[in-house]
């Protein structure tokens, strides 16, 4: 694999404030809004390449390359599928990632300061959707001066943000590439879902969502939730192959109650490191966010909005992927085509599970290549790839 | 693009919406929706044929037609496509069932293992048949349900489908004319049926 894109730090804009606050979908109003963003390549003079990633519930605005400080053994979380050479080739693309709205990465959400009150927000931050978290890209966008985008991109949340965009901005997409992604949460996602927010709600240490600079923090009941969250983001198969029944550190069973196969000490350690990357708030939140999401519940709306753009979709599956499987991507796409819009699908092989998107699978990062190229050609302004 | 796709895109005319089973390349797609308003939908399950037709800007489904065909709501399409492919499915009958399904019309191409120069082959020099349209060895072929013009009518009739028009084509997809039409089972190497259902 050619150099990633080298040294990048995340940028910081406000872009609701003063006069102009965020009007969320519900009616609810948000006064200040900051955006942490990244951008990777160049913007041409016909401001034609720009591609925007829309990241997953526990993303961040670094996707790509190494920030300041950071081990360069450990780039941004999808530097594969970015940078010179890679599939969103950022020789030709100018690439842009922002931590979505509610989040705890440099984006205004539940940990940031409410105004108001003088300090974080907690559980008086408004509820939000999925069209709101769309909105503050876009204020971002208009900030950079960019009001068209070549593609979309996003996998799980992150495709949902881009699926929203197409609807309900039509003509601002050329592509909207959606991977491992659902226009609508099964029961037993939602279920998964609420234990997961139950974990958080009920450990002691929650306060009402009140607990910042309290000096304890709802973090086992966060990492529970990772852990429960994990379990479904990896497939049987990939668990069996990374940990079968082996021993932590031992070759003959413990006998007892603590940590002692392999897979339990691998999810305990993901839940501990993710306590300190990530704030309980915004977990409750994003997490919401995907509960909730319904872009088809009114179809006819679906079918004008997307008939006064000419948005063309690329959805793709994993088929090891059991938290949105596969039947979720093929519900999108004939939801997508009975509303009239050019759909193209792919399951791809990958053992991987839900976490697919994220792994440099040679027959999912041809078709993102094929597919981008493609919206390349028709847009002009891009050279081809080399 | 090859002259029976030209038939076929004919046969489709404009502001169709067009479901091209084992749509290859996509350059029948790409033709009916650049230059013939059509909207379209491909199915191909080669993985390089699927991404051909991402590179022609044509939206398409990587899987196996007749799994896909099961998947695709009623009358979704104004026609459903199948050319040259029907000897290569498992269960014709069927497609052509579930094509009538998706689709108030249909358009089959097929070869015609009638033509006199098979049947020649098969007799005179007692082997199977290696020609243009069907360029496999019996071995290696993806053809497993190749049938007659004539069998394919019979099916047809069975099938509650009315054939609207029937074009005998050459080895190379162009229309032959000044066959009698009655002779077409053993004069013409290939046909492209427009059908309804």
């Amino acid at each position: 694999m050619p150099d990633g894109v080298g040294l990048v730090e995340t940028q910081r804009v406000v872009v609701f404030g003063g006069d102009h606050p965020l009007t969320l979908d519900s009616g609810a109003v948000i006064k200040e809004v900051e955006v942490a963003y990244e951008t990777y390549g160049e913007l041409n003079s016909e401001r034609s390449n720009a591609v925007f990633i829309c990241h997953a519930l526990s993303g961040d605005a670094h996707a790509a390359g190494i920030n300041p400080g950071d081990d360069p053994n450990r780039p941004g979380w999808w530097d594969n599928l970015i940078g010179p050479g890679r599939p969103l080739d950022t020789n030709r693309f100018h690439v842009i990632c922002a931590n979505v709205l509610g989040g705890c990465k440099g984006t205004t959400g539940p940990s940031s300061n409410d105004p108001d009150k003088g300090k974080p927000y907690g559980l008086r931050f408004p509820q939000i959707q999925v069209r709101d978290l769309v909105n503050v890209h876009r204020a971002l966008l208009t900030k950079l001066g960019i009001s068209r985008l070549l593609a979309a991109v996003g996998g799980s949340l992150g495709g949902m943000q881009a699926l929203q965009w197409s609807i309900d901005h039509p003509g601002e997409i050329d592509g909207a590439l959606i991977v491992a992604a659902s226009a609508r949460l099964s029961a037993q996602n939602i279920a998964f879902s609420a234990v997961a927010r139950e974990a958080i709600m009920r450990d002691p240490d929650f306060n009402d969502g009140d607990y910042y600079g309290t000096g304890s923090r709802p973090d086992r009941g966060l990492a529970l939730a990772r852990m429960i969250g994990h379990i479904t983001y990896l497939s049987e198969e990939s668990m069996r192959e990374k940990f079968g029944r082996r021993i932590q550190d031992a070759e003959v069973p413990r006998y007892g109650f603590d940590v002692d196969f392999q897979v339990e000490s691998y999810l305990y350690y993901q839940g501990q490191s993710f306590v300190e990357r990530f704030d309980a708030n915004s977990y409750l939140y994003l997490g919401r966010v995907m509960d909730y999401f319904d872009p088809f519940a009114d179809p006819i709306r679906v079918r004008e909005q997307l008939a006064r753009g000419n948005t063309g979709f690329l959805v793709l599956s994993f088929d090891s992927d059991w938290r949105f499987s596969t039947s979720h991507a093929r519900d999108m796409a004939a939801e997508l085509r009975t509303a009239g819009a050019p759909v193209t699908f792919r399951e791809i092989s990958s053992p991987h599970g839900h976490d697919s998107f994220l792994f440099p699978t040679p027959d999912y990062h041809q078709t993102v290549t094929g597919y981008i190229d493609r919206l390349a050609a028709s847009a002009g302004g891009i050279a081809p790839r080399r | 693009m090859r002259a029976d796709l030209d038939i076929v895109a004919g046969l489709v005319g404009r502001d169709q919406r067009v479901l091209d089973l084992g749509c290859g390349d996509g350059a029948l797609l790409q033709t009916l929706i650049e230059n013939q308003g059509c909207r379209g939908l491909g199915v191909e399950n080669d993985v390089d044929k699927f991404h051909a037709c991402i590179d022609r800007g044509v939206p398409v489904t990587h899987g196996d037609l007749e799994e896909e065909l099961t998947r695709t709501e009623t009358d979704s399409f104004d026609w459903s496509v199948l050319s040259l492919t029907l000897q290569a499915v498992k269960h014709p009958d069927r497609v052509l069932e579930e094509m009538q399904r998706v689709a108030a019309r249909q358009i089959v191409s097929l070869p015609n293992f009638g033509y006199w120069k098979l049947r020649k082959d098969l007799v005179v020099h007692g082997r199977m048949p290696v020609t243009p349209l069907l360029p496999y060895e019996w071995f290696d072929t993806p053809n497993i349900h190749l049938c007659t013009l004539a069998d394919f009518e019979a099916l047809t009739t069975q099938s509650g489908m009315r054939i609207d028009s029937r074009i005998l084509v050459d080895a190379d997809g162009h229309r032959v004319t000044g066959l009698a039409t009655r002779a077409a089972n053993l004069l013409a190497p290939g046909a492209v049926y427009s059908l309804s259902g």
